[in-house]
């Protein structure tokens, strides 16, 4: 046991946490990620749940890493099972030599090989008083067998517990405690240890999840107002927003249901506030209509949506890139949009933040679409630069002769608010004059429909641009974008071909103009996404004709992994 | 010394609407009770839905927000919310406030924002041409309704003052006079205030005329105490004549706008406020 059981040989592993919900996976999760940053160890998680609130069985994957890593991978170095059935749940992805460390009846009689350790976590608990401690054992025994002091440990521990009653913050501490005496034994006897070295850099850098980064994204796009209502994966950012609004003046609201979420959006930015919506697929088909007064109003609204898989109801609570196509087409009529797609932390917020001042700028909806992955994923990374980020306003002064439509030569119309100026601010929905007056003037009816898509043109001239990696030549290049960036490049890391690249798209529309550029150098172009038509390899051959040679889809619900990536682009590259 | 509700006209202008029809009314008492209370229209928004009724802010001056069918309500809300100096009518018909936009109509009340919702109520659907409304009465036939209506005619009154709602009034345009008093009471409200208007869909309503308004209605007793909710209940759902007047009111709710603690340390609304990035940088500090 003694060489084999060393996971030295990994510059990161994967610990899988598994158990029904309920049972605080999150909270080791959340000690876990935030202890090891904190160490200086580079650490990313996701989970994987289902649509319950208790039962069923649910996984969180922590990966820590000597070099940053953001991308979740299928192999398990570490499982901690804390329920019966636990490594069924995640049998496809355990191995030889995967270690298993919890209880015996836990675990149960396995058919597949991998290599048990018994840690009593329950027991553990149990002697310090309560079963419901041993998740911070399994905390403790996990910091140990990764090399990180117990002071660290115990310190975290007091104050993720800080505010609790003073004997549940000294029972905790004495679980993790016992737990990492645990770890330091099983190190010790059984030669199971893990060496990664920690990077000082590492403390001083941010731990998030894309909710967090979209919700400070928001912030830092002026927004001061968000209504929604409530839906997986979406809700993350109106939680963020609600928690944080009485100290930044920002009202979060719960509509009764997404309609009203969408019409109350679009009457704070009339009243000159900045406001968002929050949503996933099914949530926006009911804000359908909205979107499109917005389109007729010239108003901006800026609408996150968080995919899941669908039709209807679907997965909840699972990732998919579905409804690029649902976002770029819904609202009846024809009206100029954006939609921007983050594939990092530090995208997700400088592109919300970017979402209000475009949508401002030219009045129009902009979309930020995420997914299940992207919202729920946690990684350490570089702070903000808030210097880049400024909220641009775009409100004027009315005068007595205002006219909210008024027909300009770019199609955008200067933006009054009410009780701002001596003019008046009339906005509707029916086909309108320069007023803001219902008409049936067909003439300027013509007019009109042109000064609300000349817009298009000014969006066209600032498109997010793709990013090319590595940069140079190419024979093949992979096309992917939104979420799926971090997985595929660490899949093209691994591959270590020098004649493929990746083109990531943070817009996907417009679709930035050297498209065409891109793909015609390729001998191969592969499209990759998280769904079963293509939709963006689709929408890439309806604006340049190129269509993709290869695509890689997936559509069970679950996000692509490192290996599933790098096996299928080795099945398809030349 | 008052101000003239001429401040309001648009001068010559084309209305949809048919002659005689109950709209031009509530219109001249809605200009009428602004300029009694001295309410002019640059601080003034009129939300609307759409229906014939909806077009009523086309026919003043005053900012307006002509949104959806159904959906005036919410962006009402919103706007009251982000700037609370303005004063924010929310004005359409049966149709769109009870119909279509049915649940915001219950969810605001329960919000009680600071605003004042008028509904001019006449039992049909005028601009899809003659259909049943959701106050349409028992047995109404319509080239839909062809058998006449077998649904329950809803009751915003009885539901509103179920909801606790602040203000809730019934008038009748027939009296012109009344119904602006309505009003104004209604805008004086701090807190959602609900005025259903009664009012002839000379087109398409031959049923419900004023003549058959007139019969059908009488004016609650001066005795009529408004804070007792269960008597306001118990006369919302008199059914052979409707009284008309103000049917309850409370006047101690906090409005959403005192709830949502935004104004609380600073009264200026939202677009006036900056970022404070400092606080932002300690926020993401915290995730270090």
């Amino acid at each position: 046991m003694s060489k084999s059981a060393s996971l030295d040989e990994h510059n990161d592993i994967s610990i899988v946490l598994c158990g029904q919900a309920g049972m605080g996976i999150q909270t080791v999760e959340s000690l876990l990620t935030r202890i090891l940053k904190l160490s200086g160890y580079n650490v990313f998680a996701t989970k994987e749940y289902m649509s319950r609130v208790r039962g069923g069985m649910n996984s969180t994957e922590i990966r820590v890493g000597s070099k940053p890593v953001s991308a979740m991978v299928d192999r398990i170095d570490i499982l901690v099972p804390l329920n019966k059935g636990a490594v069924e749940h995640v049998a496809r992805r355990i191995s030889k030599d995967t270690v298993v460390l919890g209880e015996k009846e836990l675990v149960g009689e396995q058919s597949r090989p991998f290599r048990f350790f018994e840690a009593p976590f329950t027991n553990i608990a149990n002697q310090i008083g309560n079963r419901i401690y041993s998740n911070i054992v399994a905390v403790g025994t996990i910091a140990a067998l990764l090399g990180i002091g117990l002071d660290r440990v115990s310190d975290y521990v007091r104050r993720h517990f800080a505010g609790k009653a003073s004997d549940v913050v000294k029972k905790n501490i004495e679980a993790a405690g016992a737990g990492f005496e645990l770890g330091a034994g099983l190190a010790k006897s059984v030669g199971l240890r893990v060496v990664i070295q920690p990077n000082p850099m590492v403390g001083e850098q941010i731990l998030m999840s894309g909710a967090e980064a979209v919700g400070l994204g928001a912030m830092a796009g002026g927004c001061n107002f968000i209504s929604a209502y409530p839906m997986s994966p979406s809700t993350p950012v109106l939680v963020f927003l609600a928690k944080h609004g009485r100290d930044f003046g920002l009202l979060a609201e719960q509509a009764e249901d997404e309609i009203a979420a969408i019409n109350m959006a679009i009457g704070a930015w009339y009243a000159g506030a900045r406001a968002m919506v929050s949503t996933s697929g099914g949530g926006f088909a009911l804000m359908v209509e909205g979107l499109s007064l917005a389109g007729m109003l010239e108003l901006p609204i800026v609408i996150h949506l968080a995919q899941r898989p669908g039709p209807a109801t679907g997965l909840p609570t699972r990732t998919e890139q579905g409804d690029i196509e649902l976002a770029l087409y819904a609202g009846h009529g024809e009206f100029p949009r954006a939609i921007f797609a983050p594939g990092t932390l530090d995208e997700g917020f400088h592109l919300t933040a970017k979402a209000f001042n475009l949508a401002d700028k030219y009045q129009v909806p902009v979309f930020v679409l995420t997914d299940q992955y992207y919202i729920d994923s946690y990684y350490n990374t570089e702070s903000f630069d808030l210097s880049k980020a400024n909220v641009e306003k775009y409100v004027v002064r009315t005068d007595k002769n205002y006219k909210r439509y008024e027909l300009t030569t770019t199609g955008v119309s200067p933006r009054g608010i009410p009780g701002y100026g001596a003019g008046l601010v009339c906005v509707d929905s029916d086909e309108h004059d320069a007023e803001g007056h219902i008409t049936e003037d067909l003439d300027l009816r013509t007019k009109m429909v042109e000064k609300r898509l000349a817009k298009l043109e000014l969006l066209n001239s600032e498109i997010v641009p793709p990013e090319l990696w590595p940069d140079g030549n190419y024979r093949n290049l992979v096309v992917c974008w939104g979420s799926t960036l971090h997985i595929v490049r660490e899949a093209l890391s691994v591959l270590g071909r020098n004649d493929t690249a990746l083109l990531h798209y943070k817009q996907v529309y417009p679709l930035h103009p050297r498209t065409a550029e891109y793909l015609g150098k390729a001998k191969k172009v592969v499209a990759l996404e998280s769904n079963a038509t293509g939709q963006f390899a689709k929408l890439i051959k309806l604006h340049t004709g190129i269509d993709a040679d290869e695509k890689i889809l997936k559509y069970s619900g679950l996000s692509f992994t490192v290996e599933e990536v790098v096996e299928k682009l080795k099945k398809v590259l030349v | 010394m008052t101000m003239d509700a001429k401040v309001f006209e648009m001068g010559d202008i084309d209305i949809a609407w048919c002659p005689g029809c109950g709209d031009y009314g509530i219109l001249r008492a809605v200009k009428k009770a602004l300029a009694e209370l001295d309410i002019g229209p640059e601080m003034l928004v009129v939300v609307s839905g759409i229906g014939q009724a909806a077009k009523v802010p086309h026919y003043f001056k005053t900012n307006f927000f002509n949104g959806l069918h159904g959906r005036a309500l919410p962006p009402a809300v919103a706007i009251k919310a982000s700037n609370p100096s303005l004063t924010v009518i929310a004005q359409s018909g049966d149709g769109d406030m009870y119909g279509e936009g049915g649940n915001h109509f219950i969810h605001t009340i329960r919000r009680n924002p600071d605003i004042t919702n008028i509904v001019h109520n006449n039992m049909v659907y005028g601009l899809t041409k003659g259909q049943a409304s959701p106050t349409s009465q028992l047995g109404f036939k319509t080239p839909v309704q062809v058998a006449g209506v077998f649904l329950e005619p809803f009751n915003p009154l009885a539901v509103a003052i179920a909801l606790d709602a602040g203000f809730v009034a019934r008038a009748f345009i027939g009296d012109a006079e009344q119904t602006k008093e309505m009003i104004k009471k209604a805008i004086l409200h701090k807190g959602y205030s609900l005025v259903d208007i009664l009012q002839p869909c000379v087109t398409f309503n031959k049923i419900n005329t004023y003549q058959w308004f007139k019969e059908h209605t009488y004016y609650l007793e001066d005795s009529h105490d408004p804070h007792n909710r269960g008597e306001a209940f118990n006369r919302a759902i008199e059914k052979d004549r409707m009284p008309l007047g103000v049917f309850y009111v409370n006047p101690d709710k906090k409005t959403f706008e005192q709830n949502i603690e935004l104004y609380e340390r600073d009264n200026r609304p939202l677009w006036q406020r900056e970022l404070d990035t400092g606080r932002l940088r300690g926020l993401i500090d915290e995730f270090k």
